[in-house]
């Protein structure tokens, strides 16, 4: 080992040979590399994997020339990724026409939601091709760099070794990433492009093709007031209510449950009760139990005729209230039923944090003479904020997109504002985008909720999120 | 003056007492009110009478028929509840199997690992996950229908697990609790990263192990959006818990009320002790990440 590294040094004096920083930026990484590159390095900048083969890593460098052969052959065949990009301009220029006769079969042509996804796709392969081009030519530098060095460069079965040491990040990380990029960003970068498109229930995509309409829906979206002829814009005006309502929702949510879960972890921490464990595990089966299930039934129950009506009117209350059919009280009654589901699940994450909290705190403000409200103000909900902002966060975002109660619950309704647009009056922005998406397929509609929907909780979070403690001293604890 | 003393400490060890029954009056109340649906379910689907809005409680007439009917009265076309029992128990297992493995690896990655990206990729993750789910559903099913893949399980396997990686944080929390050294230990006895993770943090790991396995068993018998728009109307290939939602929709609830609870409780007992015999993992796995 040593003796090679004297070589090296030797060799070091005739070919003069540098080091290149791989951790600065890309263009700046390949830049340095094409000029201390020697002639077979700049060559491998067109054909992939030269300066490897040159070197004698002859699998690798086969490896990289054949994924550049198939990547042209991919973006140049016939209906490849050059005709796939022409189309993602286009979206298509040949609908489905019928055939011959009143009841001919219809003869499919382009379908404009296929252009777009394989024309995003293409773009997807194009980065990722360019990912895989520099890494062949920083592995190539490196082999002219070992050469330089005296050193043999590594062989095949070496390399395969560091995949599972040095760089055992990209193994452990190429499945995972795929299923993400194929399942996860593909879609997000398709619904994000069909906010800026005419896809609707009049556009289908195959029998009347799709085009490019820019900002148009965003416009429609955000602008307030009424229309320049006159009536109410329906799609501002549905978005802006729902927005209100879903913030009122998330706020009243977020905080109820988080202050009533908390009181009740500190009443069953309270010294002298008994069974802690028991009462604990009570209040948990109800998140043990799947949420669909409990709130199907919570909603049989509180239907017009179901049980807690028919309680009522056993009682002798003649006209109980519509639990879930009039506006404002099933407002109400959402945000109660959530606390009913959210509640326990604050306490079991409240539980252990409270214990941690330093017991000499409490006896100071005991001798200070503070009673229970003032402690609980001053000391323990400070200190749970300052710990917890993150999962608050968490939650609160989680309650703005909180599909699960409204939808199983009262499906959005009652419906009884009708200048709304597919809305009802509890309506979370992600139930409308829902019902836009499954009833009415107003899909560019759905997107640009979406896309809004994403810029809400990234802005909530991201502030909040990088400037908090955990975020910034992730490595204090190890 | 000790008297005095003696007689002070008495009446604060009364007040005590009255707060702690106070306080037992409170728990049991609220104990119940949190319970109460679950009792009803029960004793729902011991009820001989079907029907969905009756004025009591208790059954009039108690038995097992329910039950019976769940797994061998055909619903629909002619599929039975032990169909989609048998498609969530499939579709679970090898979703369990292939986020489990993905989970780990990332979240290991996240922890142990320190390369160029990391910062990045941790970001893109955040960034990803503010998207609502439902956005992409439809760009899902033309994936899908574009290697024809639509209808089928494997389909709803894929859409499952292909994203697990996402789902890091709470096990990279974990990891970043295992002291460094050992990992470095390892390395100046010529231990590869590979054995490191394989032989010392994964043995460390068995909370964390756990609970991934469980909490990714349990998501396929929760959905019921994602079956419903890839499966359409095919009935054979739902999930449980479309399975149960299509029993009370408005064209079976009047009829098929008792056997929904029923198929309810089966649900639910299995989750309910999965959920319960790992809650220990789960709030040490949470108060991790909220810690750091």
């Amino acid at each position: 080992m040593e003796n090679n590294t004297g070589n090296g040094q030797n060799n070091y004096q005739t070919t003069p040979c540098h080091e290149v920083d791989y951790d600065r930026a890309l263009p700046i990484v390949l830049g340095q590399i094409f000029t201390y590159g020697d002639l077979f390095t700049k060559l491998s900048f067109l054909i992939m994997g030269f300066s490897n083969i040159i070197r004698g890593q002859i699998i690798k460098g086969f490896i990289f020339l054949l994924t550049e052969v198939m990547f042209f052959y991919y973006l140049l065949m016939e209906n490849g990724g050059v005709y796939h990009l022409g189309r993602l301009i286009t979206l298509g220029t040949n609908p489905a026409s019928q055939g011959d006769g009143d009841f001919g079969q219809i003869i499919y042509n382009d379908d404009s939601r296929k252009c777009l996804l394989f024309g995003v796709a293409t773009i997807v392969i194009i980065f990722a091709f360019i990912a895989l081009w520099a890494e062949s030519l920083r592995s190539g530098y490196e082999a002219q760099y070992f050469v330089a060095k005296g050193k043999r460069p590594n062989s095949f079965y070496r390399d395969i070794q560091i995949y599972f040491d040095k760089k055992i990040y990209r193994t452990l990380l190429f499945l995972p990433i795929t299923g993400v990029l194929i399942f996860t960003v593909l879609p997000i970068i398709f619904m994000i492009c069909i906010g800026f498109t005419n896809y609707n229930m009049e556009h289908n995509g195959y029998t009347r093709l799709i085009d490019w309409i820019g900002f148009d829906m965003f416009g429609k979206v955000l602008h307030m007031g009424s229309d320049p002829d006159g009536g109410v814009n329906k799609f501002s005006h549905t978005f802006w209510t729902v927005l209100g309502w879903t913030l009122i929702w998330a706020v009243a949510t977020t905080f109820l449950c988080y202050i009533f879960g908390m009181i009740l972890a500190m009443v069953i921490n309270r010294k002298g009760i008994k069974y802690k464990k028991f009462w604990r595990t009570l209040f948990i089966t109800s998140v043990a139990v799947p949420q669909f299930v409990s709130l199907l039934i919570m909603r049989s129950f509180l239907s017009e005729f179901g049980l807690l009506n028919s309680v009522l009117r056993n009682i002798g209350i003649s006209d109980p209230p519509n639990w879930l059919g009039d506006s404002n009280l099933a407002k109400v009654v959402v945000i109660i039923v959530n606390l009913w589901v959210g509640i326990p699940y604050t306490m079991l994450i409240t539980t252990g944090i409270l214990m941690n909290i330093p017991a000499e705190l409490y006896e100071a403000a005991k001798v200070d003479g503070a009673n229970a409200v003032t402690t609980f103000f001053k000391i323990t909900l400070p200190y749970m904020i300052f710990v917890t902002t993150p999962y608050l966060i968490q939650q609160f975002i989680g309650n703005i997109n909180n599909f699960n109660v409204i939808y199983l619950l009262t499906g959005g309704g009652p419906n009884l504002d009708l200048d709304k647009y597919q809305a009802g009056d509890t309506d979370l922005l992600v139930t409308w985008l829902y019902k836009l998406t499954m009833d009415s397929k107003d899909y560019n509609l759905a997107s640009v909720i979406g896309i809004l929907i994403f810029i809400l909780s990234a802005t909530f979070s991201l502030i909040t999120y990088r400037s908090s403690g955990s975020y910034k001293n992730e490595e204090e604890f190890q | 003056m000790s008297e005095k003393n003696t007689t002070k400490f008495r009446s604060k060890r009364k007040a005590q007492n009255t707060t702690d029954i106070i306080t037992y009056i409170l728990l049991s109340i609220l104990g119940f009110m949190w319970v109460f649906p679950f009792i009803i379910i029960i004793l729902i689907s011991f009820r001989e009478e079907k029907g969905m809005d009756l004025s009591y409680v208790i059954p009039k007439t108690f038995s097992f028929q329910n039950y019976i009917d769940l797994f061998t009265v055909p619903i629909g076309s002619d599929v039975t509840f032990f169909t989609w029992f048998k498609n969530t128990l499939l579709i679970s297992i090898v979703v369990t199997i292939v986020s489990t493995f993905f989970v780990l690896s990332v979240s290991f990655t996240m922890s142990r690992i320190r390369f160029k990206m990391r910062r990045t990729f941790m970001n893109i993750a955040l960034i990803l996950g503010m998207f609502p789910g439902f956005m992409s559903m439809s760009a899902i099913y033309i994936i899908l229908d574009a290697f024809k893949m639509t209808g089928k399980l494997s389909s709803l396997m894929l859409c499952y697990s292909a994203s697990a990686g996402l789902g890091f944080y709470v096990a990279k929390g974990f990891f970043d609790t295992i002291p460094k050294a050992m990992d470095e230990a390892a390395w100046i006895d010529g231990a590869t990263k590979w054995t490191v993770f394989t032989k010392i943090t994964m043995p460390l790991s068995k909370p964390i192990i756990v609970y991934t396995v469980l909490t990714s068993f349990m998501g396929p018998w929760m959905d019921y959006i994602f079956v419903a728009y890839i499966m359409r109307t095919q009935y054979d290939k739902y999930t449980v818990a479309r399975g149960l939602y299509m029993m009370i929709d408005r064209e079976h609830a009047q009829t098929m009320y008792t056997q929904f609870c029923a198929g309810a409780v089966v649900v639910s007992i299995p989750l309910a002790i999965v959920f319960l015999s790992m809650q220990k993992c789960y709030t040490e796995g949470l108060s991790g990440s909220v810690k750091g």
